[in-house]
Order: C-alpha cells, then structure tokens, then sequence
C-alpha cells in the first residue's frame, strides 16, 4: 500500500474514535455533572440515555443556521472549521501505544511536543476570529478574552513543558514515554504537572477558567450568535481539545501507556485510554466544583504566579540535571 | 498575600471537590416524572374546577365576587336569570358564562375563599399544555364537572380519593371558537372584541 | 521539484499578495497566518522543524494573536475606507524595483560566492529523524549553536529585549489602576471637603 493510503485510513479510524469520544465525553459530562449535583442527568434518549449524542447531533444539524446582518460573511463562516482544523490535527502525531508492529500514530515527528504547542497555539484563532466575525458585542468581548488569556497561560505551558523536556532528553512523544518506564514525569516534575494542569484548563477555556464564554456576564461569550452545526462545531473542537490535553497530560507526565506497578496484564492502549479518561473526569469534576475566576486574577495569576513558578522549575531541572552530568 | 493565605485557598479547593465528589454517589431525589407520578398534596392548587350539588344543579350562582376577588383578573363571570322551568342553579341565577384564563391565573385559591356557595374550587391537576395559547381560556364546558361523578364534595374528601387522570384535562378541547379570536371582558364588561392570533 | 514544495509555495505568495491588498485589516491577519503556516510547510520540507515548528509557535502564536487583539480592539466599528486613501497603488511600481533589484543582488550573491556550505548528504539522509541530538536541524543542535556560536548575539537580542519589556512598563504602567482609582478617590473627597467648608461659611 502506497504511504498516502495508509495515513488515509490510519486518519480516518482516528477521526472516527475521536469524534466517538467527543460524543460520550460529552454525555458523560452532562452524566457526572448531573449526579455531582443531584440529578440523574440525561436518561430518556436510549438505555441510561446512551443515545443522547445521537439526539445532540440531529438537533445541531436540522437547526436553522443563522448568522447576523453585522456578520463579516467569510471569516464567521470560516471560523468554526479554524476551530475544528486545529483541533483534530494534533491528533496526527500524538502516539497511542508501542507495540512490536511500531508505534500506533498516524505521523511519528521528533519534534512532537513542539508540534503540540504549535497546533494548540492556533487554536485560538477560531475563537478570537468567530467572536470578532459575530460583529456583536459580547463576542467580541469573548474574542479579546480569549486572545489575552490564551496567549498568557500558553508562555506557562510551554515552560511546564520544557521541563520535561529536559529530564526526557527528547522532543519526540513515544521518546518521552519510553523515558518514564521506570518512573513517571509527575513525580520528578511535580511543579510542571500543577502549572501543566492548570494551563491547560485555561487553554481549553473550561471551569474555572472559562472567560471566555462566562453566561453569567457575556451570555455565551465567542459564540453567542452561532447556531445549529457551527455552534456545534465549535462545541466539539471544545470538546476534542479537553480529550488532546488529557492525552498530553498523560504521554508526557503519567507514562502514557507504560502500565503502573507493572501491571502488564492490560495491554498498554487500554493504560493509555484509562489514564486519558482519568483526566477527563478531572476536568468535569473541577466544571462541578468550581466558581469562576475573575478576569483581571485570572491574568494576575497566571503572569505572576504560574509563569514565574514554572520558570523556576525549568531553571532548577536545568541545573540538577547539568550537575548530574 | 501571605503563603499560608494561598495554601488555605488550595486546602478549600480540595475540600470542595471532596464535598462534590461525596454528592456523585449520594441518592438523587429526583423523580422520574412522567413515568413515575408524584402523590401531590390534597389541597395542591392546580385546574379550577366549578361543582354541583348532589342533586345534579350547579353551585355557581353567578355572583362575580370571583371574579372580583381575583388578583390577576383571569376570571370572567357573566350571570343570567334562572328560568323558571329550567332551573340551572338553586339560586336567582346562574353563570351564563363562566372563563378563566388558565395563563393568567396565578394558582392563589382566592376565587375559592371568596366564592359563598363553595362552587369554584382547585383541583391538583396540573398538565394542561398546549401548543395554542386559546386553548389555555377554560370556559364552563372544562371547568364544569360533569353531572354524573363526585359531584358534592370537593375533589380532595372524593371516596375515590384524588382524580387519577391528572393528565386527562388537556385532551378535551374547548367549545369556545378561539380560533377566530374571543371576547375579553373585565368583571362583565366588555373590554374588547375578537383579539385574533392567540390561536398559533 | 514536487508538489509539496510548489503547493505551499503558491500559497505562500498569494497569501502574502493578500495581506498587503485585503480590504479589511482582519483579512491582513487571516492571510498572514496563511502565509506563516504556509512557511512553516516549506522549513518542513527542508528539515528544518524545528525552525517550522517556532515559526508557528511564536509568530502566529503569540505575535500574529496580537495583531489580531489590537485590531479587534481598535478597528471593529471602522469601515476601512473611512481610514484615507489607498496610497498603495502609487508605491508599487517604487516597490517592485526596490524587490527587483534586493532579489538580484542575492541571487548575484549566490552565484558568485563559494562560502555558503551545502549541508552533507548523510544529514538529509537522516532528516527524517531530526529531533534526535546531533542531526541536522534539531532542537539539540540548534541550541548548542545558539549557546556556543552565536552566544553573543543571543545575549543582546536577549538585552534589546528585556529593554523593550522595561520600556513598555515605564511608559505604560507607571501606577497601578487599583493606586490610581484611590489616589482619584482621594482626591474627590478632599475636594468635596472642602467645598463643604466653603458652603458652610
């Protein structure tokens, strides 16, 4: 088989997976939401409503697509693909398991977690652009939010990650993983992971750091005037960019699919997808916990606080590692 | 702030999500409502109902202090003689027409407080949905109990007890001709005419 | 040459074409992104990754955002002709020459010169595994030459910019707003004071 067919098909598996879980995670968060807060969360759509997807996704598409008169025509059209584009395509190198046939990824690039930050750092163009291309006020509040709080918790992630950068010796994913074999990055690189966590929170703008939609103040904020599939659009780029940064979380600080206490008996995928689901439950169990933070702490916090700690971190990682030898 | 300020903020943090995570496995007291019926209270306020006396006649005597006794104006009496032959009620007279505008109605009980011969009273049915807003004008043909059940007591001392079909009202429809419009009146008087579109 | 370098060509230079002519200047931003994910693919196909990868990164991450934050801020309710006229047409012609003329320069540059080495052939050999230390166009490589070659441009560039950053907070932020808003409160009640005195005599 020709190479371009193979990453065809590697693509479209994945594709198909990941939209899967877009879907169940989103159930599972109406779910787990629900019962945090006392309900039993959707039910009627199917057995324990397992087919509210299926529900979400038929009244998405038949909903009537409006787009406001101060709309710019091309970019509020553009936008929610902008989203979705740089959403999907980090998942063309993030690796799932080693196995003896070779990694299971659809590219392998040695310059993996650099790809990663450069294909989240794109991210924010749906956004920003959508919320501008609304030509309404709250979206454009949104957008410029979402601008500022992006561009300052991307500096913490970046360094949260250039921390484990240096303890792997490598910008590879599965040269990551492999590194952790013995003992996973979240212990040695504990500052990282807090600040890594944190950050990606924010860049996935979700509770308690979701600014950028903020009901409360600016009715959905970036997406306030968009409906029926483009308003879904962006809900699944949402969606797949918490399941991107709970695999990241989980390649570069919780082994990936190294099992823990070497328990080998599942193979290493499923680790993999535990560890992944793990972290997405952290994420809805925060969404039910936590009020929102005000906007000028949200800055204050991460240029003072998060920024400086992981700083120190990179440096003192630098240090006793140049020490060691 | 100090350190020790901020490490309280994280110990805060963890207890919330301990308290949030403590909820996910506790009993939820929800009621799976259209398959599994809550028992209202007996004396819930919910569809009016306009009685009869045991011998078949209408309590109703036409008096209008309902109407007039009602906070959000949702009643509309309007009294007629009794003729001597038919007799609709004991009394001089009886309600001609008798509306209440269930969208109005605030479900306060005082048009049963205020009623002398105990005819208006407040049923615990409550699933009145419809798709046209007409259809939410009661006029005596939905209020008025038929002449054959329970027709002496309240709903709520009935030997049967409350009325099962709470869902049952909807599905009878008016006789009033909502569609092209209905009068709207203020303690009989006649405040306008045909108000068209409360059918859509 | 293959389509995967003449596709990201073409796009480069009609996305940059489309910056400078875009009728909106959000449409500058748009095109401009274009153009640098478009640069990015060609410092791919030369094995450069990590350079692709810090293009993406820090100018349409991080610079290119800020474009897009000012003008969203500043233009959203101006329509672009409202601005003044489009010089542009009258500097094209200036322009091209001032382009025509650089481009040859460099190309006369090139075909004279000796010094510019080709990088061997075993490191595009191995440019599929760039990343790994000691391969053409990694990450290692490139920050040992960054650290020992060029350590003292690195250093002033780092200096320019630390200048640049303590510029912004002395013009920018000499007070914070919170000391601001309670001098100004200050202020108004010392005034209001003393107006009541006034009116008191």
């Amino acid at each position: 088989m020709p190479l371009w067919l193979i990453v065809l098909i590697k693509s479209a598996i994945l594709l198909f997976i990941v939209v899967t879980s877009f879907a169940y995670a989103m159930l599972a968060e109406r779910k787990v939401m629900g019962w945090m807060q006392l309900r039993p969360g959707p039910n009627r759509v199917g057995p324990w409503g397992l087919m509210q997807p299926a529900a979400d996704a038929a009244k998405l598409i038949l909903k009537e697509d409006l787009a406001p008169r101060t709309a710019d025509p091309l970019l509020y059209r553009l936008a929610p693909f902008v989203s979705l584009l740089t959403a999907f395509s980090v998942y063309a190198i993030i690796p799932f398991d080693v196995t003896s046939a070779g990694t299971w990824s659809i590219g392998n690039v040695n310059a993996g977690v650099l790809f990663l930050l450069a294909i989240t750092s794109l991210g924010v163009y749906g956004i920003s652009l959508g919320g501008w291309a609304s030509g309404s006020k709250f979206p454009l509040l949104g957008s410029v939010r979402s601008t500022a709080q992006m561009i300052s918790y991307e500096l913490g992630m970046g360094l949260a990650l250039a921390g484990v950068l240096l303890v792997a010796g490598t910008t590879s994913l599965d040269g990551i993983v492999s590194a952790q074999r013995d003992l996973w990055f979240f212990i040695p690189q504990f500052v990282a992971f807090v600040v890594y966590v944190v950050t990606a929170i924010a860049e996935t703008n979700r509770v308690p750091f979701d600014l950028v939609e903020a009901e409360t103040e600016l009715v959905a904020g970036f997406h306030t005037e968009y409906s029926g599939l483009r308003f879904g659009l962006f809900f699944i780029a949402e969606y797949v960019n918490m399941l991107t940064v709970s695999c990241i979380a989980s390649l570069l600080f919780f082994g990936g699919w190294n099992a823990p206490f070497g328990w080998t008996w599942l193979p290493g995928i499923v680790w993999f997808l535990l560890k992944v689901a793990a972290f997405m439950f952290f994420y809805i169990w925060l969404r039910a916990t936590l009020p929102r933070f005000r906007y000028d702490r949200l800055m204050a916090f991460g240029w003072k606080v998060l920024l400086p700690i992981a700083t120190l971190n990179v440096v003192v990682t630098a240090v006793v590692i140049a020490l060691k030898g | 702030m100090a350190m020790h300020k901020r490490l309280y903020n994280v110990g805060a943090i963890l207890k919330g999500l301990s308290i949030t995570l403590r909820f996910m496995f506790a009993r939820k007291p929800t009621v799976q409502y259209p398959s599994v019926r809550k028992q209202h209270a007996p004396r819930f306020h919910g569809l009016h109902e306009l009685r009869r006396y045991d011998d078949g006649k209408e309590r109703c005597i036409g008096c209008e202090l309902c109407s007039s006794a009602c906070p959000a104006n949702a009643i509309t009496v309007i009294g007629a003689e009794n003729a001597p032959g038919d007799r609709k009620s004991p009394g001089e007279r009886y309600a001609a027409r008798y509306e209440i505008d269930e969208l109005r109605c605030i479900f306060c009980g005082m048009c049963e407080e205020a009623c002398p011969t105990d005819a208006i009273v407040l049923t615990p049915r409550f699933e009145m949905s419809d798709f046209r807003r007409g259809s939410f004008i009661y006029a005596k043909d939905r209020l008025l109990v038929p002449a054959d059940g329970g027709v002496g007591t309240p709903p709520d001392e009935r030997p049967g007890g409350i009325p099962a079909d709470l869902g049952g009202v909807a599905g009878k429809k008016s006789t009033l001709d909502v569609g092209s419009g209905y009068d709207a009146t203020y303690n009989g008087s006649l405040l306008k005419t045909q108000r068209k579109g409360l059918t859509g | 040459m293959s389509a995967i370098f003449w596709v990201p060509a073409i796009v480069l230079v009609a996305s940059a074409v489309w910056t400078v002519t875009a009728s909106k200047p959000v449409y500058s931003v748009v095109a401009l992104l274009l153009n640098f994910v478009a640069l990015a693919v060609l410092f791919l196909t030369l094995s450069a990754e990590f350079l692709a990868m810090i293009q993406l990164i820090v100018y349409s991450g991080a610079i290119l955002v800020l474009f897009l934050f000012v003008i969203a801020l500043l233009s959203s309710g101006v329509a672009p002709l409202s601005l003044g006229p489009n010089r542009l047409p009258r500097i094209v012609a200036p322009a091209a020459i001032c382009v025509a003329v650089a481009l040859g320069l460099v190309l006369a540059g090139v075909a004279t010169s000796h010094g510019i080495p080709a990088p061997p052939r075993a490191a595009y050999a191995n440019a599929g595994s760039a990343g790994m230390p000691g391969v053409f166009g990694s990450v290692g490589d490139f920050g040992k030459a960054l650290f020992t070659t060029y350590l003292l441009p690195f250093e002033v560039t780092a200096l320019i910019l630390m200048v640049a950053v303590i510029g912004t907070i002395v013009l920018a932020g000499d007070e914070t707003p919170y000391v601001a808003s309670r001098r100004r409160a200050e202020q108004n009640r010392k005034a209001m004071r003393e107006a009541i005195a006034r009116e008191g005599d």
